[in-house]
């Protein structure tokens, strides 16, 4: 029994290598970070800390969806200010118009997703072209929403859920956590969820197996675009104002999809998880966090930010120390 | 090498050999379309002024199309475009200020350098980390941003362009017809001389169809993927230094409006994102055909909100024509 016990536990350990890896980074990274802040680890220290990190979190979770079914979706970003643009104008007014709002907001977000999935599956193009092109399209939408920067957002709801639960807990964690529970954990156990790793791993040989392939990817590209709406929401509730920018959409793509790969999710498809995209995501901002305590002067930065981004991709090169068969590369 | 002839036994007929395909007919009469909807709206539109002015501004854009299509023959994407035509643009200029006199001459050929700088090492990235082309290129971009960012100070910098990339960019000396479209001709038929008279050109495709097979005929595919890399680079570069020449300054972003028009230039003319198929012909037409359609948009006064959607629906609309994947599964 015990030699059982421990081989599972080895198998556990290799399966989730990578997400392991981006939690202790995090760890490593966060704990440097809070002993060089003046102030250490205060409420007031984890919560803006945590407003920051959630938004890249969840955008990254989205972008994890399509990936695991090897597609990509260029336009995360898009949809994530596209949701903040129109949350910045719809969820107003009274709480039960905000919730109203909120709702009307993930849908749109779903609806989104479900138009990149629909053109993927039925249309039988490209993600890559077809997600750069819908990406344009809702930048359009959302410069029609919102051409100046602006607007307005429920204040109740949005001081709840950027603030502290219990004085002490960063609600934007919290509600990170309830995404993480209600999304992610079921969709990961449902036959649609496992239906997406088997398309990335082998499509032909999924569709040969009876997997719902055509379902798992709506689905996959559904789910994202509501994952990147939560996230906009998110960012409402933060500035307060909706604002259709570009390099914000630009940025978050890139960094969502840095965050992937740094949580151990295969570009390639079929490998990987949510959790550990978090995780990545959360590494990404502790870096950005990291270069304001060390003081690394502003104008260094977008190129130190650049060279961690191309390092942490670049890790994916270590695949190549395992082939053993030249032809493999190719693949 | 003996190519497939898909004709009868006279072998491949006067169109296909020309690259006369269905997309490069659908894209042509899709430019027809567009031209005859804007004579509806304006006379100006079928002016011979009016194309000449469309065919000048489309030119960066078919320089820069140029390179993406050598890296999307490939299977690859090349995503670094938007700041290695700024880098380009500025290294370009500041050379005048580096070099002094020699720096005039220098400064064209040192920012052309420099994106192919940033292309090989694009090229490394890919042939021997074997890393995604995409992701690889994405991280590229931010790199090549950090160091322009460093560069500048964060400001717009104070170098002008020279007069040689202003002649070359804005300038019309023969027939009126402006000189960038005579620079677009010349990186046109290197392109066409290379993709159909060499064996770099045979290359591209074989590695585009399947690149294990290549390799096992022999090929050197890593340095197929560097060239293709370290050309798209260039070519980015060289429509920066243009656009410097244009514009007379170089300035941040100014590669931003270029990545998805050149993307969608390439894959509107036939050419198989996934690498492998497509013609020089059909990227022809597809940067004429973005061109045209910008220019319409945007004289019909859209709203650049309105610009966006119709441009990205137009682009997945043509591609649902005839740019989707094989159906078979097996």
């Amino acid at each position: 029994m015990k030699t059982g016990a421990l081989s599972n536990w080895r198998y556990w350990i290799a399966h989730n290598a990578g997400v392991l890896t981006a939690v202790v980074l995090f760890a490593a990274m966060f704990t440097l970070y809070i002993s060089n802040h003046s102030a250490g680890l205060t409420p007031a220290v984890a919560t803006t800390a945590a407003n920051k990190a959630v938004l890249l979190a969840l955008v990254a979770m989205a972008q994890t969806l399509p990936v695991l079914t090897r597609g990509l979706d260029l336009s995360v970003g898009m949809v994530f200010v596209m949701a903040n643009c129109i949350a910045s104008t719809i969820v107003v007014g009274t709480v039960g118009e905000g919730l109203l709002g909120i709702v009307a907001v993930l849908l749109i977000g779903a609806l989104a997703g479900f138009i990149n999935g629909a053109i993927v599956v039925w249309g039988r193009l490209q993600p890559i072209i077809t997600t750069l092109a819908t990406g344009a399209v809702y930048y359009g939408i959302s410069l029609f929403v919102r051409p100046g920067p602006g607007g307005d957002v429920q204040s109740d709801i949005a001081d709840l859920l950027t603030g502290q639960l219990f004085g002490a807990i960063p609600a934007a964690l919290v509600v990170l956590l309830v995404v993480v529970l209600v999304v992610w954990v079921p969709y990961r156990r449902s036959v649609l969820g496992r239906a997406a790793y088997a398309v990335g791993s082998n499509e032909q040989a999924a569709y040969m197996s009876g997997v719902p392939v055509q379902r798992a990817k709506l689905l996959a590209y559904t789910l994202a675009g509501v994952l990147a709406s939560i996230a906009g929401l998110m960012l409402t509730f933060n500035t307060y104002s909706g604002e259709a920018s570009a390099p914000i959409a630009g940025t978050y793509t890139l960094n969502s999809i840095a965050a992937v790969v740094i949580g151990g999710t295969s570009l390639f498809g079929g490998w990987g998880s949510a959790i550990g995209s978090i995780f990545g995501a959360f590494v990404l901002r502790t870096i950005e966090d990291l270069l304001f305590v060390f003081d690394l002067p502003p104008l260094w930065q977008p190129l130190f930010q650049g060279v961690v981004l191309l390092f942490a991709v670049s890790l994916g090169a270590f695949r190549i120390l395992r082939v053993r068969n030249r032809l493999e590369l190719f693949s | 090498m003996t190519g497939v002839d898909t004709g009868a036994a006279r072998g491949p007929t006067l169109a296909a050999r020309l690259g006369i395909d269905r997309s490069v007919t659908i894209a042509f009469g899709c430019i027809l379309l567009i031209l005859c909807g804007g004579a509806l709206y304006s006379r100006e539109f079928l002016s011979p002024e009016y194309l000449l002015q469309q065919l000048q501004v489309g030119a960066f854009l078919g320089i820069i199309a140029s390179g993406a299509m050598m890296v999307i023959l490939l299977g690859h994407i090349d995503l670094s475009i938007p700041w290695v035509v700024t880098l380009g643009a500025m290294m370009a200029t500041a050379m005048v200020g580096w070099g002094g006199a020699a720096g005039v001459w220098l400064c064209i050929p040192f920012g052309v350098f420099c994106g192919a700088v940033v292309g090989v090492l694009n090229g490394l990235g890919v042939a021997y980390l074997r890393l995604p082309s995409m992701i690889f290129t994405l991280g590229m971009n931010a790199v090549v941003q950090g160091l322009m960012v460093l560069h500048t100070g964060g400001f717009a910098p104070l170098d002008q362009a020279t007069p040689a990339m202003h002649f070359m960019a804005v300038q019309r000396s023969l027939f009126g017809i402006p000189n960038a479209v005579f620079v677009w001709a010349l990186v046109g038929i290197f392109v066409i001389y290379v993709l159909k008279r060499t064996a770099f050109g045979r290359a591209v495709y074989a590695v585009g169809n399947r690149e294990s097979a290549a390799y096992l005929s022999g090929v050197n595919t890593n340095r197929v993927l560097i060239g293709c890399f370290a050309f798209s680079g260039a070519m980015a570069a060289f429509a920066g230094v243009l656009l410097a020449g244009y514009s007379n300054k170089a300035y941040q972003n100014m590669g931003d409006a270029y990545l998805l028009p050149a993307i969608a230039a390439v894959v509107l003319g036939g050419t198989n994102i996934l690498g492998g198929r497509g013609n020089y012909l059909g990227t022809i037409a597809g940067v004429i055909l973005i061109t045209l359609l910008q220019s319409i948009l945007s004289v019909m006064q859209m709203p650049e909100a309105g610009r966006q959607v119709i441009y990205g629906c137009v682009i997945i609309a043509m591609l649902l024509i005839y740019g989707r994947g094989a159906k078979a599964r097996s």
